[in-house]
């Protein structure tokens, strides 16, 4: 199909705007984070003015970037561990060997987002605090891991089901058992698939608050904790809460810059093969 | 020594069956086609062997062993797929040694065993290419090799040439025909062609929705088919077929009246039939010829000259239209009238309920 000139105007021009507008908050958050706070909350807002890190100084006076950040990491990587380790399995049953109760099986895993997480909060955190897993690392990564585990084995099923199932089948007859076909022939020419789900759950851990915000306070604490310390008590200070978050969606940012390649092939696996 | 053994065999996913009841042997080095229009549960039976489809009842024996429950891996056996299946991240040298990689089988004796393959097959010269690098014919090839590696007691074939043009399918055949005879293997080849089956088997199964229709040599499947069936699906062109009645039985055969008033007389047993009774008569293209004096009165409604033979379709007055075969080339013209004689030795005579009258001369090559 060609379309005229005018029509892939008009699509660019669409295209440019949204992708200015979802920019445009995080855009005036980096600006706001290098303005005094005076200058943050002025009316008119300011375009010029004259930088200043202040408010990263006062920041990380405040709190240790470093120990949030690295909660943040290690919580991200193994809730996303525990979610492939358990969703890799479980997607290759359902893909190459379904029942009459795979379909439902997927939906009612589906369905199980469709909950506010508010509504089993307190369960929850009963159970963690019998358990002992308040404001733990371990506890973050369990939540984490269950929380995507749905999201995570749709993604592997649908990657799972574009591989044709006779090369499974090749392996079986030359003696790979279930766990020598996942892993010498499905993980191998799935790779891409797999890539992009683990990232798009290493975003997702990344960026989730409201678990983290509820079971943790210190210790175990990740950058969005962090971040939401800074709206305190005694009034919004705009420029540090934005230079806060600024750091703490930075590595998330540059490492989603980096992976976009990876992510886009790995979405668009099945259409392009 | 590798036998097979298939008895009552079964296959239904849940109310619908797919294979009904099969028995079968499969001798040691025997090349055994199982050969069906497509639906007629070939491949499934050949994945039932394999250990991929479970078995829904019967036994299955190799060697002996009764394996029904035995997985894939562990029944000895090596499969090609139609669609080769070649593990596309791996090299032709990895995918050839992957089932003794599996098996832990030490690195030299492995690669002693890939090059040995790959010189049977001369894939040599691409053990380093991966498959997408390669063409169906060599990828085929490729295939092959994997099975080979691994000494199977069976090779399994399903349809492994139906990807390939017509050319490189005719190669492949004699490829495959001399491996066999290369490895002193048993092989079990599932294919719709009927060429394929003819040219390449010791034994050739015919099935049709789950059932064995007959099981014979290439040509006492061609010569003696059991049924109209059998008789339809080998031989090409395809066996003519006329209605009839019969009009007199004797010790030496029965005579059989054709709508037109012709009338043809065939040596068959007599046994199961009366004066009176509705037939088929099955009349192979070269069992007809032309002949002034013949029986047969009709049209020529085309010609197809192949050069060394010729294909002449004749609408019969009344009777239905017939191929007739002829060696060499013919000047016969569309349109002409001709008469058509019956060689009687190469007539078949099928009763009411399709099965074949057996013939009381039998084919030289097919006792």
């Amino acid at each position: 199909m060609r379309s005229s000139l005018t029509a892939q105007l008009l699509i660019a021009v669409l295209g440019w705007g949204i992708a200015l507008l979802m920019f445009f908050p995080i855009f005036w958050m980096v600006l706001t984070s290098f303005k005094t706070e005076g200058a943050a909350i002025a009316t008119p807002p300011q375009l010029i003015f004259a930088p200043t890190l202040e408010s990263y100084a006062e920041v990380q006076s405040r709190a240790d970037y470093l120990s949030f950040a690295f909660n943040s990491i290690a919580v991200s990587v193994g809730g996303t561990v525990l979610a492939l380790a358990f969703a890799i399995p479980g997607a290759y049953a359902m893909a190459f060997h379904p029942s009459t109760r795979t379909r439902g099986t997927l939906l009612w895993m589906l369905s199980t987002k469709m909950l506010p997480p508010v509504g089993v909060l307190v369960p929850i955190y009963l159970l963690f605090r019998g358990a002992g897993l308040l404001d733990t690392r371990i506890g973050l990564i369990l939540i984490y891991g269950l929380m995507n585990l749905p999201i995570v084995v749709w993604m592997l099923f649908t990657f799972f089901k574009e591989m044709p199932n006779d090369i499974l089948e090749a392996g079986r007859m030359d003696g790979a058992k279930a766990w020598g076909e996942v892993w010498y022939l499905l993980l191998p020419l799935t790779l891409p698939g797999v890539a992009s789900t683990g990232l798009l759950s290493l975003i997702l851990c990344w960026n989730e608050a409201f678990w983290s915000l509820n079971l943790t306070s210190s210790a175990a604490a990740p950058l969005t904790t962090f971040i939401a310390s800074f709206s305190s008590p005694e009034g919004l200070f705009f420029a540090k809460l934005s230079a806060a978050s600024t750091v703490a969606v930075a590595p998330i940012l540059v490492f989603g810059w980096l992976s976009q390649r990876q992510l886009v092939r790995g979405l668009t696996f099945g259409a392009v093969k | 020594m590798a036998t097979l053994t298939l008895r009552e065999i079964q296959k239904s996913y849940g109310s619908l069956s797919v294979i009904k009841n099969i028995d079968l042997e499969v001798a040691d080095r025997e090349f055994v086609v199982f050969v069906g229009p497509s639906g007629c549960g070939k491949s499934t039976l050949l994945r039932m062997i394999a250990g991929l489809e479970e078995i829904s009842g019967g036994d299955l024996i190799i060697d002996g062993q009764r394996m029904n429950d035995i997985g894939p891996a562990d029944r000895g056996l090596a499969m090609v797929f139609q669609s080769y299946a070649l593990y596309p991240h791996m090299t032709v040298r990895q995918n050839m040694g992957f089932a003794l990689r599996l098996a832990r089988v030490p690195k030299a004796e492995r690669e002693k065993k890939v090059a040995e393959a790959a010189r049977i097959l001369q894939l040599e010269p691409y053990l380093d290419r991966k498959p997408g690098q390669m063409s169906g014919g060599q990828r085929q090839r490729v295939a092959i090799g994997r099975a080979i590696v691994r000494n199977p007691k069976i090779f399994l074939f399903d349809e492994p040439l139906s990807n390939l043009d017509a050319a490189l399918r005719g190669q492949m055949r004699i490829e495959l025909a001399r491996l066999h005879e290369e490895l002193n293997a048993t092989m079990i080849y599932v294919t719709h062609d009927q060429v394929e089956a003819m040219t390449m088997a010791d034994k050739i199964v015919v099935l049709q929705a789950g059932v064995i229709e007959q099981v014979g040599t290439p040509l006492q499947l061609y010569h003696h088919p059991a049924n109209l069936f059998v008789a339809g699906f080998i031989g090409s062109p395809r066996m003519n077929f006329l209605k009839g009645r019969v009009t007199g039985l004797d010790g030496t055969g029965l005579s059989v009246d054709l709508p037109s008033g012709a009338r043809v007389a065939l040596p068959v047993e007599t046994a199961t039939v009366g004066t009176g009774d509705a037939v088929t008569l099955g009349l192979r293209p070269e069992a007809l010829r032309l002949d002034p004096q013949g029986p047969l009165g009709g049209t020529v409604r085309l010609v197809e000259r192949l050069g060394g033979l010729t294909l002449i379709h004749v609408d019969l007055d009344r009777d239905g239209p017939v191929i007739v075969q002829i060696e060499g080339s013919d000047g016969t013209a569309p349109h002409q009238s001709v008469r058509l004689g019956v060689d009687p030795a190469a007539g078949q005579v099928f009763d009411g309920t399709g099965k074949a009258l057996p013939h009381l001369v039998r084919h030289p090559l097919t006792h």
